[in-house]
């Protein structure tokens, strides 16, 4: 794979595939670690949007456990996102998006390596927050596997999808809303089999199956939704 | 351009914006007449001398609307990404026009499937809405459309609106088996061994006949809007060339 | 034909509101669709004469 690049073409400059991948990774992974408050803030819209449903709907436990499933994965989703817009925010404001759509590196990785620091600052920390959370909806201890695993596979398929349409809206002023509408309807078979999951697993049935269906969207993911996060990056930035 | 002629003339000849004008405004009469007679031979025939249904009655003609908008507003989706994809492939501007001109018109097809299948809804299940896969489904190919609508007016330079608008329309198309299906599956989890609307063992040739002319009127039908909606983008793009404005001094 | 007379045809077998509703929406869906680029057009067309009959004024 790796004389794929480095033998290709002699360009200066091109670094080793899995150098790049490691090193925009750090990069993003720093720059969000810098801001505290954008790293916490889909935790705390998680948060608050379980606790709206046991205000609005019933606090009663029976009812709640048989809700939490659903509202578990859909909190996580809208967390997921909230955060979408601020991707390729920054980068783009201050010009280092242009640098790396101008530099020989793949864009492939690159895109990679942002969209997989992204997920683990907010699919893997709503991942390890969720069963906090759960506990609170009174789901039944045995659809915790199922939610942990679930989400664990899940939510970095929201992170890539959201990250196409992050990529398209990148260069307008108002991308927040628009986001959501291009990307919700993108992310409704992952909410169907994430939610089936958890609701097998609490109802004792197996979950092996469900997990193989995100798992396989998520290799369908991985695969094709950099190509596309690539294509629009390079639309947005130079229109 | 040696290497390009596996491609027909008609496929190059297709890019100039002015001739891609004119022949939309010679086939436009022909479709309109054929669009005119089918749809009104198709409506008086699915309904009054079509066969009512032994089980759901005469609310069983709603399906002649409802099944050839729900065909029209997916195949609408298909021609729109295939359209944005030859747009950011060969950088072809009319194929870019066609798309344009495609996302309204599913979207309203996609609302008459959507309003159809409500109405239908309430005389064969008892409420106006339904959580059937079907309906679903083109709820979301719905929402589909719509993004591709917003994203399309939220950005200003008409090429990047196109370009943008065509990687959404592709990965939605790659998309929309997954979800169907997805929606399907979670149908069955949900709701085991409901009455399907359109789903019959057997159709009478009585009854799918009527429905294969509507759907071919509904074929026409778009033909015609597409190519009204295309002159007029043609137009709004070309209007500071040579032949455009011959064209509205000869007016 | 399968039905006796107009009142039978209009009442659709109980289902009349039901299918005439559909058919209605369909109906104006359909001419929505037909008009809109016709009006389009000849908001364009007016708009463009009049913007080269003002250029060519000027110059």
């Amino acid at each position: 794979m790796s004389d794929l690049y480095t033998n290709s073409g002699p360009v200066a400059g091109q670094l080793h595939i899995g150098r790049l991948f490691v090193a925009t990774l750090r990069r993003d992974l720093m720059l969000s670690l810098r801001r505290k408050s954008e790293l916490v803030n889909p935790l705390i819209f998680f948060l608050m949007v379980i606790t709206l449903f046991p205000l609005g709907v019933s606090p009663e436990s029976g009812f709640l456990s048989q809700l939490a499933p659903g509202v578990l994965w859909v909190a996580a989703l809208l967390a997921t996102l909230l955060s979408m817009d601020a991707l390729f925010r920054s980068d783009f404001e201050d010009g280092s998006l242009e640098q790396l759509l101008l530099s020989p590196q793949p864009l492939y990785v690159v895109v990679l390596a942002k969209v997989l620091a992204h997920w683990s600052l907010t699919g893997l920390a709503l991942t390890l927050v969720a069963p906090l959370i759960a506990v609170m909806l009174f789901l039944p201890a045995q659809g915790m596997p199922g939610l942990l695993l679930s989400l664990l596979l899940g939510t970095p398929t929201l992170s890539l999808f959201g990250a196409i349409g992050a990529a398209l809206t990148v260069g307008l002023r108002k991308g927040g809303v628009l986001i959501s509408l291009l990307v919700l309807p993108l992310y409704i078979p992952v909410l169907i089999f994430g939610s089936a999951a958890v609701q097998a697993a609490v109802t004792g049935l197996p979950v092996a199956g469900h997990l193989a269906l995100l798992g396989a969207l998520l290799a369908f993911g991985l695969v094709l939704a950099p190509l596309a996060i690539g294509a629009a990056l390079r639309i947005s930035v130079s229109g | 351009m040696a290497e390009k002629k596996w491609l027909p003339r008609w496929f190059y000849q297709l890019a100039s914006p002015r001739w891609c004008y004119q022949i939309c405004g010679k086939l436009l009469p022909w479709f309109t007449v054929a669009m005119l007679l089918l749809l009104v031979g198709g409506t008086a025939w699915s309904l009054a001398f079509a066969p009512a249904d032994y089980q759901q009655g005469n609310s069983f003609r709603i399906i002649y609307l409802h099944v050839p908008s729900a065909i029209l507003a997916q195949s609408c989706y298909m021609l729109m990404a295939v359209a944005g994809a030859i747009g950011l492939i060969w950088k072809m501007k009319i194929a870019d026009l066609v798309a344009k001109s495609c996302a309204p018109i599913g979207a309203s097809m996609a609302i008459l499937a959507l309003l159809t299948g409500a109405i239908w809804g309430k005389p064969t299940w008892g409420s106006w809405w339904v959580w059937d896969a079907r309906l679903t489904s083109m709820l979301v190919l719905f929402f589909l459309y719509l993004g591709v609508m917003a994203l399309n007016s939220a950005i200003e330079s008409e090429s990047t609106a196109a370009q943008a608008t065509a990687v959404l329309a592709l990965v939605g198309l790659v998309n929309i088996p997954i979800i169907k299906y997805s929606v399907e599956w979670w149908n069955t989890l949900h709701q085991p061994a409901t009455f399907k609307l359109t789903e019959k063992p057997a159709m009478p040739a009585e009854m799918w006949v009527p429905l294969l002319v509507m759907v071919i009127a509904f074929y026409c039908f778009f033909a015609v809007v597409l190519m009204m909606r295309l002159r007029n983008e043609i137009l709004r793009r070309e209007r500071r060339s040579g032949w455009v404005k011959e064209l509205l001094l000869s007016n | 034909m399968s039905f006796d007379s107009f009142s039978e045809f209009l009442a659709m077998g109980g289902h009349g509101l039901y299918v005439w509703l559909s058919y209605a929406l369909g109906l104006v869906l359909i001419v929505y669709n037909l008009l809109a680029p016709r009006r389009e057009r000849k908001r364009l067309l007016a708009e463009q004469t009049r913007r080269l009959l003002r250029e060519g004024n000027r110059q």
